[in-house]
């Protein structure tokens, strides 16, 4: 499975009327990987996931998936590869859940039998004969789930595919997707939420304004984005203000209160500040490093590196 | 073809569930026996003319009720499902957007020859309780037939507007000029044109072609004048003759009413973005 099942962006671009929705974006993703792509509301996720699924057709580049134009008269057989769980996925309200994925997978040509299993495994198995207007978010989101993994697909698209789960549920949710990880389906998915994706991507996408403005693992993010590393010492009581001064030059001092002392240190500038702290002695009594925060690298990425 | 039948499936069940099929089936039945049997009245006796009268009633009840309820069927089709937002997702499955439509199509196609014939078939077992002639229930069926081809001609044009309109308001906004326009004021028009034209510029040649190219004009020649029995109590006798009007080009524009909107509708929907 984990053969050719790649997606291949070239230099793929995407107008509405005069908005370009997407702009010359280059992306591969390798058979296998999971790459995750973040970045505002109107950034281009949606746009691309749909370029991606032969939704919509590109104005300028191309878009290859497992090797085919998704959006060709003959993407037929790749249709049945792909799994899609688009953002607030929504089913006829009339039909039960059972049957909707009962359609679903007799279009995919998908093993009906295995729809019972299914709904179980994405804990609707109580629910399945009601009508799914009668469903909660979460409910739906899950039935969504579950056709999204009908006839395990080879390509998994997922836009925002957490929304309106709880944390358990959010849970669950990803291991199952970890799961399909290990099996080699090719993941591509969408968030808001650099904290979530962070243990479930291989590399990270990010959109802004319709480009590709970054791409990379979350640690080449972090050193690009050179967001400062927080520093929290904790020092005898009293000693805080002297030991600060002492700290203060290179550094920028983000906070002093009588026995602790953070320290936001740009990156490069972690050992010297490091062993300037342990020059400082037996006043210093524990010292925490703490990686910059996700949400403040997606900033950094997401706002715009020119604005800062 | 799997595909349009699965597609087609979906909405029966759908519609099954969700009473729309209940309540037309109950209110072409429930008028359609009023219908009869107030209408029975003038035919005295008279067997075969039970059935007939029944023929004619119930097709002047169709030609408004039959359009209407193809329309309220068929015009979410596409457009309510774009903005449910269960469009994208359906179309990302292995199927092809012609598919789509003539799925869709098949089954209202379906919901709506159930309907007639619960509604319908009730009312004429009812009337034909007395005992109907073979020729009389003969000329029930093919008027049953007629309604369930007008019915395919306004779920094509509901398919149409579905396909083409961007919000559902919009298509129920079309839908509703479409079926004042063609049902109500197309004749009225006609009938004031001909009534100020004194100089007898439009000859029969010109109404005929008039009254041919709209589909209730077609299936109201079908079934009230071009059968002598029922023309005989509708008083339509020999109209459609003296048109020049035959029964095959009848059929041809009722046919025409059903594949021109759907093809139209098939071509619109594979140029639209989801």
């Amino acid at each position: 499975m984990s053969r050719g099942n790649d997606i291949v962006l070239g230099g793929a671009g995407k107008r509405y009327g005069a908005r370009a929705a997407l702009e010359g974006v280059d992306l591969r993703v390798e058979p296998g990987e999971r790459v995750a792509l973040i970045g505002h509301n109107g950034a281009g996720k949606t746009t691309l996931m749909k370029l991606v699924l032969g939704l919509t057709r590109p104005d300028s580049g191309s878009v290859r998936v497992c090797g085919v134009d998704p959006g060709a008269r003959g993407s037929r057989e790749l249709r049945r590869r792909l799994g899609y769980l688009p953002e607030n996925v929504a089913f006829q309200g009339g039909i039960s859940g059972r049957a909707s994925l009962r359609f679903y997978a007799r279009l995919k040509r998908a093993d009906v039998s295995r729809c019972d299993a299914l709904l179980e495994e994405v804990g609707l198995a109580d629910a399945m004969h009601r009508p799914v207007r009668t469903y909660s978010k979460g409910m739906r989101q899950r039935l969504g789930l579950a056709q999204a993994l009908l006839g395990s697909p080879a390509v998994l698209v997922l836009d925002e595919p957490t929304t309106g789960l709880d944390p358990v549920l959010r849970h669950e949710f990803y291991t199952r997707l970890d799961g399909l990880h290990t099996s080699g389906a090719t993941m591509l998915l969408s968030s808001h939420s650099l904290a979530e994706i962070e243990t479930r991507s291989d590399r990270i996408a990010v959109l802004r304004g319709g480009r590709l403005v970054a791409l990379g693992t979350l640690d080449e993010l972090r050193a690009r984005a050179g967001v400062p590393v927080r520093i929290r010492l904790r020092v005898e009581r009293g000693a805080a203000p002297r030991i600060a001064e002492m700290l203060d030059s290179p550094t920028a001092l983000a906070h002093v209160n009588g026995c602790e002392i953070d320290l936001a240190c740009p990156t490069g500038q972690k050992m010297p500040l490091l062993r300037r702290v342990a020059d400082a002695g037996l006043a210093v009594h524990d010292v925490e490093v703490i990686a910059p925060p996700l949400d403040e690298v997606y900033r950094f990425f997401s706002e715009g590196e020119e604005q800062r | 073809m799997r595909e349009v039948l699965i597609l087609a499936g979906r909405e029966i069940a759908e519609a099954l569930r969700n009473r729309w099929f209940l309540a037309a089936a109950l209110s072409l039945g429930g008028l359609a026996v009023a219908l009869a049997f107030v209408g029975a009245t003038p035919g005295g006796e008279t067997r075969t003319a039970a059935l007939a009268i029944a023929v004619a009633n119930l097709s002047s009840l169709s030609v408004y009720l039959v359009p209407l309820l193809a329309l309220l069927l068929s015009f979410d089709g596409l457009v309510g499902e774009a903005e449910r937002g269960t469009l994208n997702l359906l179309l990302t499955y292995p199927v092809s957007r012609w598919q789509v439509v003539i799925g869709k199509f098949v089954g209202y196609l379906v919901v709506l020859g159930l309907a007639l014939a619960l509604g319908y078939g009730g009312a004429g077992v009812l009337v034909g309780y007395r005992g109907g002639s073979a020729e009389g229930w003969q000329l029930y069926a093919a008027m049953t037939g007629a309604s369930l081809a007008l019915g395919a001609a306004f779920l094509a044009v509901g398919c149409l507007v579905s396909a083409l309109a961007r919000e559902r308001a919009t298509a129920i906004g079309i839908c509703i000029a479409v079926w004042l326009g063609l049902v109500v004021l197309y004749d009225l028009a006609l009938l004031g044109l001909l009534v100020l034209d004194e100089s007898h510029r439009i000859d029969q040649a010109m109404l005929g072609a008039a009254l041919v190219v709209n589909p209730t004009d077609a299936y109201r020649l079908l079934t009230l004048a071009s059968v002598d029995a029922v023309a005989a109590v509708s008083g339509m006798t020999g109209l459609a003759a003296e048109a020049g009007l035959g029964r095959p080009l009848l059929v041809a524009s009722i046919g025409c009413w059903i594949l021109a909107p759907l093809g139209l509708a098939v071509a619109l929907f594979h140029r639209r973005e989801v």
